[in-house]
């Protein structure tokens, strides 16, 4: 019984201790959030957040004084734009060099819609030609009964 | 309507041949500098050999130069080093040396065993020049002209081909004008 409560009593003490752990700063949080859509130059298909590469390193620093000092996310991204070109955003932003890339898919939904469209109505045009006149029908009927 | 059944399809298939193409001519490691055409981000940088010497883009103006960024960790660098002291040999245009994250004692070193084609290199220790100037992947070499704007950026080692195709003619025409 003795071994038991103690047993019981080490269970609530680590459960206690797991929840005195301080709750994640809010700008470790946001920093996270900023350098996950943000691409390493270095490694390129890794973001910012997830590469070793020194020079990841060195951004992720730069990033954590720029936002000390009260920089927004948007600066941010500026500086980085600014340095490295839109190949460091994950997301590309809306330019005209991009324009394809953001409207070609709606744009090819489109010409696919059409086509879609003037192949069935031709189909059914063209069922339609071979279905029977409502004269044929009864002319028909007639002959079988 | 019976040509446009196959004709389509092979056109969309050919524009997509066309585009991988050209996809396939491209090195994805160079991504193109959003500087060019932008004045030379201003540093100012102890030289080298005479750590009390500060020297920036602001005191080469007026002339057409190369910075090139260089290390003494840089694997790559020594393959386009005897290009650079052949072109120093030559005395066409210049050549700054960035000396990026590197310590200075061992920039010295390097300097000192593959020989120097530099007028002067600058150590940038900490890399924060080099991220102003979007630096990516070492070696890097820029040209600035007269009035001090970036206007052409060559990344990886500088091959002979882009030295007398690229480069050379673009410094002679900068130089001219």
């Amino acid at each position: 019984m003795n071994v038991l409560l103690r047993m019981l009593a080490c269970t609530l003490m680590a459960a206690s201790l797991a929840h005195a752990q301080p709750a994640p700063d809010p700008l470790d949080a946001r920093l996270k959030r900023l350098e996950t859509d943000l691409r390493c130059l270095v490694c390129q298909n890794q973001t910012l957040a997830d590469s070793d590469a020194p020079l990841a390193v060195d951004l992720r620093n730069e990033i954590r004084e720029m936002a000390v000092k009260g920089h927004s996310d948007d600066d941010i991204r500026a500086f980085l734009l600014a340095r490295y070109g839109d190949f460091v955003l994950y997301k590309p932003r809306f330019t005209p060099i991009t324009w394809l890339l953001w409207l070609g898919p709606f744009a090819l939904l489109i010409v696919g819609g059409v086509i879609g469209w003037a192949v069935l109505r031709a189909r059914a045009r063209a069922a339609g030609a071979e279905a029977p006149t409502p004269a044929a029908e009864r002319t028909a009927r007639e002959l079988l009964s | 309507m019976k040509t446009l059944r196959w004709s389509i399809p092979l056109a969309v298939f050919a524009i997509l041949v066309v585009f991988l193409a050209i996809g396939l001519t491209r090195d994805p490691r160079e991504v193109p500098s959003p500087l060019i055409g932008k004045p030379a981000p201003a540093f100012r940088l102890a030289q080298l050999d005479q750590p009390d010497k500060l020297l920036g883009p602001a005191d080469l103006r007026g002339q057409v130069w190369l910075l090139n960024v260089w290390a003494s960790w840089c694997v790559s660098c020594r393959v386009e080093h005897p290009l650079l002291l052949d072109l120093a040999k030559a005395g066409i245009v210049p050549v700054v040396g960035l000396d990026y994250k590197d310590k200075p004692d061992d920039g010295r070193a390097w300097l000192a065993q593959h020989g120097d084609p530099y007028r002067v290199s600058v150590q940038d220790v900490d890399g924060r020049a080099g991220i102003d100037w979007g630096v990516y992947g070492v070696p890097e070499t820029f040209v600035i002209d007269k009035n001090g704007t970036i206007r052409f950026k060559h990344i990886g080692p500088v091959t002979a081909e882009a030295l007398q195709q690229t480069i050379l003619p673009l410094v002679r025409e900068l130089q001219r004008s």
